[in-house]
Parts: structure tokens; sequence; C-alpha cells
């Protein structure tokens, strides 16, 4: 049973980890600002959720995973309220819609 | 090599990759946003040091609201940025200064490649009478009661770092508000989170400071955590800084480091010296000490993050 | 070399980049974060000793594995460092308001000043 929970753990972490170089190359290679939050926030959300489901049977239930769930949670509320102060920050491209200086206009649906 | 100490090689490259980059950043805000991260990995070699209070205190204090305060001031500063770049020193004194700097590394590095085998410690004296105070955790032992007398002094010391601070302010401006740190805008997601955390933040720092007697935490990490959460919701312009001429706000400031005083007083009177504890009262005391420190504790830090008082600039701001 | 000693060099290794960035930087706020790093790296050969002397207190059967006298001064060394970094930003940036520069060097004469 604990060779089953370790293998469980060992193959969720490393799944995380995968997400979380995902996230990097996307921050890395991504052409701008935008692209680049819609990598991060995706990709570390969950690689950090994956990370803490594998670590879940490794500590003492329920206040351990209760703790566990809070910190995943934590970082979801701050990595979603920086993804959106940040995009709201960017300027937005000339052409587009949200661009005042060139008065293009959206299409209406 | 083993792979926990390759992990450890990992770790320690990458803090001196940040320091480099904080060093050698051209601009100062990317620099500051380095010296987070920086803060943020020390933290993990303080667990791996076996100091998980130590990790607290640096992940929170020495890295968030630290970062915090250079962000705002790298902010306020960046256009006076130029002119500092055109008064850098020639190459050749940057170079003297960076073999000197080098021979200091290494004298250390000597120094600690010599430590003396076994390594001398306190441990076990401490251990030894842990249990008389009543707390389970040795660093809470040792800072409320082998060293108290320390614990004292740094509360003491922080209430002239804070009128130093204040004294900054202009002749006119005196006991009124700090500048505040951000507008308030109402549809932004940094309302929401202002308004979602703070609630779970308190409790978390309540949590530290009670957890602290047996458990890494104590008062220290608990006040930075209430202080964090006032400055959110001060920066999300949630509320206005307080006027610093008001009594209550001042009492308040002080409260720590007068009812430390006056338990150690009690300690000449009823244990025979200062700051010690009589007989079975010890955890009490202790707990007395934490308790009403830590909200003193966190209203200095707030305040020192938020600087000098400003001149109000009149109704409507 | 075991992991503490990698540390204990490391934190050397930042005492002298601070060291450097300290003496190098014009500009004050620099100056301030070289002063951090120099501060961190102090701390962590704090550290470094902390954890030589540990092992006593996991055989007692108490928690953390280190000794704790450094860990203690560890603590109160980041608060007061807090503080003395709230000191010099807010004089900085009263410098700033009021001379118009951010760096310590002193004016060349014959300028008109604030």
């Amino acid at each position: 049973m604990t060779l089953a929970l370790t293998l469980f753990t060992v193959i969720s972490v490393s799944l995380g980890a995968i997400f979380f170089l995902a996230g990097t190359l996307g921050l890395l290679r991504f052409p701008d600002t935008l692209t680049r939050l819609h990598a991060l926030t995706k990709a570390d959300n969950l690689g950090l959720g994956l990370v803490v489901l594998g670590l879940l049977p490794q500590v003492a239930w329920p206040l351990g995973a209760l703790k566990l769930i809070a910190v995943w949670l934590l970082a979801l509320l701050a990595g979603a309220t920086v993804g959106q102060l940040l995009g709201a920050a960017v300027p937005p491209e000339p052409g587009t819609p949200g661009d005042r200086a060139t008065g293009a206009e959206g299409q209406t649906p | 090599m083993s792979l926990a100490l390759a992990a450890d090689a990992f770790l320690a490259l990458l803090i001196l990759g940040l320091a480099i980059w904080t060093i050698a950043a051209s601009q100062t805000y990317g620099a500051v946003v380095g010296f987070v991260a920086y803060g943020l990995l020390v933290a993990l070699v303080w667990v791996r040091l076996g100091s998980v209070d130590v990790a607290m205190t640096e992940a929170a204090l020495g890295s968030g609201l630290t970062g915090l305060l250079l962000l705002g001031a790298a902010a306020h500063l960046a256009p006076l940025e130029a002119a500092e770049r055109q008064a850098r020193p020639g190459p050749w004194l940057r170079l003297l200064v960076g073999a000197l700097c080098g021979a200091v590394t290494a004298v250390l590095a000597a120094v600690v490649l010599s430590l003396p085998e076994p390594a001398p410690t306190l441990g076990p004296a401490v251990a030894e009478h842990l249990a008389t105070l009543g707390v389970r955790n040795p660093v809470t032992g040792v800072l409320l009661g082998y060293r108290a007398i320390d614990t004292l002094l740094e509360t003491v010391v922080l209430v002239p770092a804070l009128v130093a601070v204040w004294s900054l302010a202009t002749d006119p401006a005196w006991g009124g508000r700090p500048a505040s740190p951000g507008p308030r805008d109402p549809g932004s997601a940094l309302t929401l989170l202002a308004q979602v955390l703070p609630p779970a933040g308190i409790l978390v720092g309540i949590h530290l400071l009670w957890v602290g007697a047996d458990a890494p935490g104590g008062k220290f990490q608990g006040a930075v955590v209430l202080a964090a959460m006032w400055v959110l919701v001060l920066v999300a312009g949630l509320r206005r800084p307080p006027a610093l001429a008001g009594r209550p706000l001042r009492w308040l400031i002080v409260l720590g480091a007068l009812v430390f005083i006056v338990i150690g007083l009690s300690g000449v009177w009823l244990a025979g010296a200062f700051l010690a504890y009589p007989e079975g009262l010890a955890k009490p005391m202790i707990l007395a000490i934490e308790i009403l420190l830590t909200p003193s504790l966190a209203v200095i830090l707030g305040l020192l993050l938020l600087g000098p008082p400003v001149a109000d600039r009149g109704p409507g701001t | 070399m075991t992991a503490t000693t990698l540390y204990g060099l490391c934190g050397a290794a930042l005492v002298g980049l601070g060291l450097y960035g300290l003496i190098c930087h014009p500009g004050a706020l620099r100056k301030i974060l070289a002063f951090n790093l120099l501060g961190g790296g102090v701390f962590l050969l704090f550290g470094v000793i902390a954890q030589r002397g540990g092992g006593a207190l996991t055989a007692a059967g108490l928690g953390t594995d280190g000794d704790p006298v450094p860990q203690a001064l560890v603590i109160t060394g980041l608060v007061v460092a807090f503080a003395a970094t709230a000191i010099a930003v807010a004089l900085l940036r009263r410098l700033a308001t009021a001379s118009r520069h951010s760096t310590l060097d002193q004016a060349p004469p014959g300028d008109p000043g604030p």
C-alpha cells in the first residue's frame, strides 16, 4: 500500500514539475506580456495542484491535507489577482478595440 | 555526490545568480524584483538548515515587507535614475573594489571551511531547562526565556525607529496621515483580494502566534502576517492610513514595550532578577507578553512601511 | 563538503557581493539593496553555525534540529534590519523630494540648489 502511495506521489509531483517547466518555457518563449501571463498562470496553478495532490498521501489526514489544499487555494487566489492586475496594466496593441489612439472600433456581434 | 547535495548546490547557485542580478541590473525596479525572489529562495535555504522559524520570518519580513518597501521607493525614485547612472565610478576603481570584496569573501570562506569540529553548541544547555518555561519550541524559549533581554531591547528599539521615520515629515504635516500607498479602484482584482484575504490572513497570523509556543512560529511571524493584511487593505485603498496624532494609536504602539518592561520589573519583585519568571508562572507570563506584543508589533511594522506623515491637501483627496 | 558548508560559502559570497554593490553603486536605493544582501549573507553564516550545533535537541525529543541561540539572534536581526531599511528608505525619499538627487554626492559648486 505504501509503495502504491509513494508511486502516486512520485508520478504526480513529476507531472506537476513538468507543468512548471512548460510554464517557464512559455515565459521565456512567448512574444508578449499577455501570452506569457497566460502560460504562467495556467501552468503554475495546475502544476501546484498536481504537486499538492501528490503530497496528500504523505501527510497526516485531515489537518495536514487541509493545510496543503489551503496553500493551493491561496496560491490560486494570489495568481489570479496578479494576473488580472498585470493584464490590466499592459497597454493595448495599436489597432485593437482597446486602443483609443487609432480609434479602431470593435465589431458588434 | 548525493541527490540532496546536488539539489542544495543548485539552490545555492540560484541564490548567487539572483544576488548578482540584483547588483548588476540596470534598472532599480528589476533589481528589487530580483531581491524579492532571492529572499524567498533564502527562506528555502533556512528550511534546509533546519531553522523553520527563521525561514518564516525571512519569507514574510525579509522578502515580503522589505520588498514592498523597496518597490514603493523604486517607483517613487524612477525619474532620478538616469542621473544616478552617470555618476558611476570608473572601471579601474570597480576592479580594485571587486578584488578587495573578493578578498573579504575568501577570508570568510576560509573561516567557514575551518570551523571547529565537533561544533560548540548551546543546544543541550537550552534543552535542559526548557520544561520549566512550559514551551516546547526551543527558539521561543531562547527568545522569551533565556535571552528575553535581547527581545525586550529589540521591541523597545522599534519605537524610536518609528519616531525617526516620523521626524522626516515637514513641520505642518506632523501628526497627520501618511500618504496612502494606493488609490481606490473599485472594479479591480486588488479590491477583491483585499476584501477576501484579510479574514483568512488574520486567522493565520493568530494561529502562528499561538502555535509558536510548541512548534515553529511565534509572535514575530504572526505580527508580520497581521501587518501585511493591514497594509494590503491600505494598498487597495479600502481604508485611509490612520492619523498619527491619535492617542489610541500611540498607546497601541508603546503597549508592547511597556508590558514587557512591567513584566520584567515584576520579576525583580517576584523572582529576584529583572525578567526572571517566578516558579510555575513562566508560561502565563510568556503568553501575556506574546499576546500583548503582537498587535503592537503589527502596527509598528505597518507604520514603518507607510512612512512619514504628509501634508493634507484638503478635503476631497 | 556537506550542504551546510556549501551554504556557508554561499553566505560568504553574498557578503562580498553586497559589499561590492554598497561601495560601487552611486544610487542610494541600490546601496540599500546591497546592504540587505550583505545582511542576508551574514545571517546565512549564523544559520550555518546554528545547523552545525544541532543534533542535541532532536535527541532530547524537541522539534527543531539546530542550535536555537543563533536562530533567535537571526530573528532579532531580521526585525531590526527591516526597521533600519525603513528609516534608510524614508531618509532617501525625503532627500529626493528636497534636493531632486538620489545619490549621496555633493552638488557641484555654483549649483543654484533646490
